[in-house]
């Protein structure tokens, strides 16, 4: 039993210490003055209406939709083909195009950073906001390809061959039968995607600008200049955010099927 | 069935190797019209290789693939018009089972009327009436290997393309399937090819058998030409398990087999010192007392299997004979006891 109990202890310790730091933020964010007192001196939303009527956060809350949005829709049919490839079809020097697509990962933010900012400028593309969307789906493509490639694994190459035989040509054969089965790997590609490229910062950084700059940038530079407790309002609305994009998946498609849990044979609810 | 006449499938020099393995080594066969081909083998003799060459799955090395005369072999497995059943049955995960039925109706741009009627009547030729709207994933192992064959039909294909189909159904629903295969193939008459490793499902299914080892087919022919007259030792021991004999001849019909001269009636005569390889059958090997054409043997196992026992034989210099008694034998392991060889029963292999 003491050992039932000490393992319980564990755990309890383990969650508070991935859970306290965001309860802490939450706590500050209704703090009613601007110094961040612990705990705080009763309960206001003024720190919540700083958040969201600050200009440059509104205009970087609009910058960073658009470039998660279209970071994630380039990444994903690129991903997507890249899975495929690599898993299915005998890529020559299939190790080094996997080491090369997945290197995001294990390549310093900064050092990326760096060099995107020294490429964009010898492209004279500096102030485009296009740099920063291709730096977006760059960084979530190995997100896409691993969940994708879980899913190309999990496909039974007969299927295809079966449409084949049937009289479907390659065309076909991707869209009434390879697509559709890859979608559970597809919507955890995405959801992956879009959690990855919404909360990315350290190379953001160096290739925005202050029209282009995303959220987190934002919110760095705001906490380079001030010390009030907007930014603990805005980290938990981005704490919120993220919650509910992580629920609404579990609720459209069940996390067990978007983490590949489950097998394929039970895909889609409906056609 | 046999003997149609017209060829529908041909294979002309087929090689086909993955890296070091070669899984075609120059197949040649013809497939005639109507008739139901068996290619039987091993694993890793070729077979499913073979069928993946017809089908288009798989582009040959070397050689031609011939339907109706034409040359197929550049053309994609999607233009060829043949039905498949795989050994996985490949059935859609995300179609209903009339969905799955009609792929290959709706990639012809068939009617939807028409091919509402034509999935009832596959469902109907394979006794499935009732679960059209179910997925297969709610379908039994047998009822999804009756959906794979109605969609691979319901195209109305050339040839009939069936790759280990009962290989993932218990023994019971295996014998059942089996018969009930052979009933549909009768019944819609298409030419078809089917691939086991399954001697019995081959001789009790095929008009002829083809039998493969090492890439190469080794014989062709009926179920009984394999059976009672295999041309190589390997078939003689695939199909039925028959043992090889060497032995010297000693003048007339005699053989000197480990240590024993028996008399051997071939359909040639023998020369005096030549070395010739015997093929016999277990079930023509008889245990009993010493006495004429008998062989003095070890038990080396003994296999009861209800209505009939498998006996393992050591011979002298450590040859292995099998013999089949029915029922239980008085024999057990370690005896010593005398294999009595029927003369007419040998036959000589490559």
């Amino acid at each position: 039993m003491t050992a039932r109990a000490a393992g319980i202890a564990l755990v309890v310790l383990l969650l508070a210490f991935l859970t306290v730091p965001s309860l802490v933020v939450i706590v500050m964010s209704f703090n009613p003055t601007a110094i961040m007192a612990f705990p705080p001196h009763g309960l206001s939303l003024r720190w919540y209406e700083n958040a969201l009527t600050y200009p440059q956060f509104q205009r970087a809350a609009v910058n960073s939709l658009i470039v998660t949005a279209a970071g994630t829709l380039l990444a994903l049919p690129i991903g997507t083909a890249a899975a495929l490839a690599l898993v299915r079809h005998g890529v020559a020097a299939r190790a080094v195009w996997a080491a090369a697509l997945l290197s995001p990962v294990v390549v310093p933010g900064v050092a990326a950073g760096l060099g995107f900012l020294i490429l964009a400028a010898g492209l004279g593309l500096l102030a485009s906001r296009w740099v920063l969307i291709a730096v977006h789906a760059i960084l979530v493509l190995p997100f896409v390809i691993r969940s994708v490639a879980v899913s190309v694994a999990n496909l039974d190459p007969a299927l295809e061959r079966a449409a084949a035989s049937l009289g479907a040509r390659p065309s076909r054969v991707f869209r009434r039968v390879t697509l559709p089965l890859l979608r559970p790997g597809l919507a955890a590609a995405a959801l992956f995607a879009v959690i990855v490229s919404f909360n990315e910062f350290v190379v953001s950084l160096f290739v925005s600008t202050r029209v282009t700059e995303i959220l987190p940038v934002a919110m760095f530079t705001y906490v380079v200049n001030y010390t009030d407790p907007t930014m603990a309002a805005l980290s938990t609305l981005f704490i919120v955010a993220t919650f509910v994009a992580v629920f609404v998946a579990e609720r459209l498609l069940g996390l067990s099927r978007v983490f590949g849990l489950e097998g394929h044979s039970h895909a889609g609810p409906s056609r | 069935m046999k003997g149609a006449g017209k060829t529908v499938v041909a294979l002309q020099g087929v090689r086909k190797a993955y890296g070091e393995t070669v899984a075609m080594d120059g197949v040649d066969l013809a497939v005639d019209e109507g008739e139901l081909l068996t290619l039987l083998g091993p694993s890793g003799c070729g077979k499913t290789t073979t069928l993946n060459v017809i089908a288009g799955f798989v582009a040959p090395d070397a050689g031609r693939v011939l339907i109706d005369g034409t040359d197929v072999s550049g053309t994609p497995a999607w233009q060829r018009g043949l039905g498949v059943v795989f050994q996985s049955y490949a059935l859609f995960p995300h179609m209903s089972v009339a969905d799955n039925i009609a792929f290959g109706l709706r990639e012809r741009h068939v009617g939807r009327t028409e091919a509402a009627a034509r999935v009832r009547d596959a469902l109907t030729l394979v006794r499935l009436a009732g679960v059209a709207d179910r997925r297969p994933a709610q379908l039994s192992g047998g009822q999804q290997q009756r959906v794979a064959l109605a969609r691979a039909l319901v195209i109305r294909p050339r040839v009939l393309l069936l790759d280990e189909p009962l290989a993932a159904l218990d023994r019971k629903l295996r014998q059942e399937m089996r018969a009930e295969l052979k009933e549909i193939q009768r019944a819609v008459g298409t030419t078809t090819v089917f691939v086991t490793h399954d001697q019995h499902e081959a001789l009790g299914l095929s008009d002829r058998v083809a039998v493969m080892n090492h890439g190469r087919i080794e014989q062709l022919g009926t179920p009984e030409e394999v059976y009672e007259r295999p041309v190589t030792a390997f078939v003689a021991d695939f199909v039925g398990a028959s043992s090889v004999l060497t032995g010297r001849a000693a003048g007339g019909h005699l053989v000197e087999i480990c240590g024993a001269l028996i008399a051997v009636r071939l359909d040639r005569p023998l020369r005096a010192g030549e070395m010739v390889r015997l093929v016999i059958r277990p079930e023509h090997v008889a245990l009993g007392p010493a006495g004429p054409n008998t062989v003095p043997a070890q038990v080396a196992g003994v296999m009861y299997l209800g209505d009939h026992s498998e006996v393992r034989l050591e011979l002298e210099g450590g040859t292995r004979l099998l013999a089949s008694v029915r029922g239980r034998p008085a024999v057990s392991t370690g005896d010593r006891v005398y294999a009595r060889l029927p003369e007419d029963a040998f036959l000589e292999a490559r």
